[in-house]
């Protein structure tokens, strides 16, 4: 079953739309957006550094990421506010990635794969690492989930009942570092913060709880990724873009609906 | 002092260069409320953060009774739009609750009707009860307010302020706040600390309503507490015109 690339690919785009959608509630909740762009961008300097130094382009993404993520949680606000920071570092990040790619001797990169993904292309090996990582993610914000809301919702609140904060958020910047290096494969680093972002705010009208949230989320995330993989199939379009475009197709419809029922 | 939930002695906090408190005493008996007044940026929240274990100490030490239960009642929780959010759901944060204490706890924080509703959908009165509600749940020892009623009109705040004093009588806790509503402050606490960096002066609200550090931070007489009053929470400077109650 797996030897065929269109079912690899379909196993790959769900398996990153179930890490990333409830992940992306959080990013979503926190406005993270920006942050989780920046690491995104970030990703590319270890794409760069991992083909240089002959190591597995997941693995170097993640480091980069992660080391990028948690740096610019320890300095902010220390004169430079966040965004200002994650700009400076995400940006400088992708910049040298991109320049660093050219002095690799030898191969010849398509750097479009790891900007936009190149999902068509998943092996098994790689499909592996998709659904290894996307486990490692829901297990993480699973066990975390409580404390993660509580420490969302409010500081002080989360440290009466005896929560650090600081540590919560390092759970989440790990989560994200992790969602980064896997949906690379699928939807390159320009579009990953989409994949966490839009099938969060489809289904917010329509949640009640933030656990309602999470799941619906997920669902749109995996039913994007399969229907995106068969549009662009049909209509022979690069798959990452196409699979975004479908999730935000219904986000539209998701407003539209929510429009109507208030005015009903 | 044998029975103090929590006390902090020499307590010294700097953000960088700047000395946001020091040399804070301050202790909290079982069954007592104390009330801490002071001017903006006289480090109050800075305090009820330190005490709740949130900023590094610079020096001094906070001590805290084994095993002590704390409820707390931020200033202002802001929800964020994304987040879908019922007041039973919020009640089980961070640990699920059985839907008759959930219920138990609403009645005592005087909104027993509000269960099912969407936080965001809350009036601010009914926010912070829920607020209120979820911090006496697991019957804590000690309540920490950092102005709860600081989005409510006038009689809105004093409702809630009964609420507090009934909770204490009914459970015996310690409650610690801040606030600027001083006349409610006057009438309701045991203890009143007056700080502006360093604790001016304490003592029972008659005590301190008559010291001079007191006065100096707040004006003369009954007088001084209207104005503190009015400089928070109204700009206008006719002293009989109605009360401003927006927040």
């Amino acid at each position: 079953m797996l030897d065929d690339f269109m079912t690899r690919a379909a196993l790959a785009g769900i398996g990153t739309g179930l890490a990333a959608a409830p992940l992306g509630c959080f990013v979503v909740w926190r406005r993270m957006a920006y942050f989780g762009d920046a690491t995104a961008h970030a990703a590319i300097l270890g794409v760069a550094l991992s083909l240089a130094f002959s190591v597995p382009v997941f693995a170097g993404a993640m480091i980069v990421a992660l080391i990028m993520a948690t740096t610019v949680s320890m300095i902010s606000g220390r004169g430079y506010a966040m965004d200002t920071l994650l700009g400076v570092m995400a940006h400088s990040a992708l910049a040298f990635g991109l320049v660093g790619v050219t002095f690799i001797p030898g191969v010849r990169i398509d750097l479009m794969a790891y900007l936009f993904g190149d999902i068509l292309s998943v092996s098994r090996v790689d499909l592996g690492v998709i659904w290894g990582g996307a486990a490692l993610v829901l297990a993480l914000i699973g066990w975390r989930w409580n404390a993660l809301l509580t420490a969302t919702l409010n500081e002080g609140l989360a440290r009466a009942a005896g929560i650090d904060p600081k540590r919560e958020q390092l759970v989440l910047t790990l989560a994200l570092a992790v969602v980064v290096a896997v949906a690379i494969k699928v939807v390159g680093v320009l579009l990953i913060t989409a994949l966490l972002i839009i099938p969060a705010a489809a289904v917010r009208p329509f949640a009640a709880t933030p656990e309602r949230m999470g799941v619906m989320a997920a669902l749109v995330a995996m039913v994007s990724a399969w229907s995106g993989l068969r549009a662009s199939y049909e209509f022979d379009t690069p798959t990452g873009p196409t699979i975004v475009c479908v999730t935000a197709l219904l986000f539209c419809l998701s407003t539209a609906m929510a429009g109507l029922r208030r005015a009903a | 002092m044998s029975t103090s939930l929590v006390t902090s002695r020499k307590l010294t906090v700097r953000y960088g260069e700047t000395t946001v408190l020091h040399d804070v005493d301050l202790y909290v008996n079982a069954g007592e409320i104390v009330t801490i007044v002071g001017p903006n940026g006289s480090g109050k929240s800075t305090l009820l953060t330190a005490i709740l274990g949130g900023v590094a100490l610079a020096g001094g030490t906070i001590e805290r009774a084994p095993g002590l239960r704390i409820g707390y009642v931020p200033q202002r929780l802001v929800l964020d739009p994304t987040l879908p959010m019922t007041v039973e759901r919020f009640l089980s944060l961070p640990r699920p609750v059985p839907a008759s204490k959930a219920r138990e706890a609403l009645e005592r924080a005087g909104v027993p009707e509000i269960g099912g509703r969407q936080m965001a959908a809350l009036s601010g009165g009914q926010f912070q009860r829920a607020l209120l509600a979820r911090a006496i749940l697991e019957e804590p020892d000690l309540l920490i307010l950092d102005e709860a009623t600081a989005g409510l009109d006038q009689p809105g705040a004093a409702a809630f302020y009964r609420r507090i004093e009934e909770v204490r009588t009914e459970t015996g806790c310690g409650v610690l706040m801040i606030s600027h509503d001083l006349h409610v402050v006057m009438s309701t606490s045991d203890r009143v600390i007056c700080l502006n960096g360093h604790v001016c002066c304490e003592g029972t609200p008659e005590v301190v309503a008559n010291a001079p550090d007191y006065r100096r931070l707040f004006g003369e007489g009954t007088r001084g507490a209207l104005a503190l009053y009015r400089h928070h929470h109204d700009h206008s400077h006719t002293h009989d015109a109605p009360q401003d109650t927006a927040g």
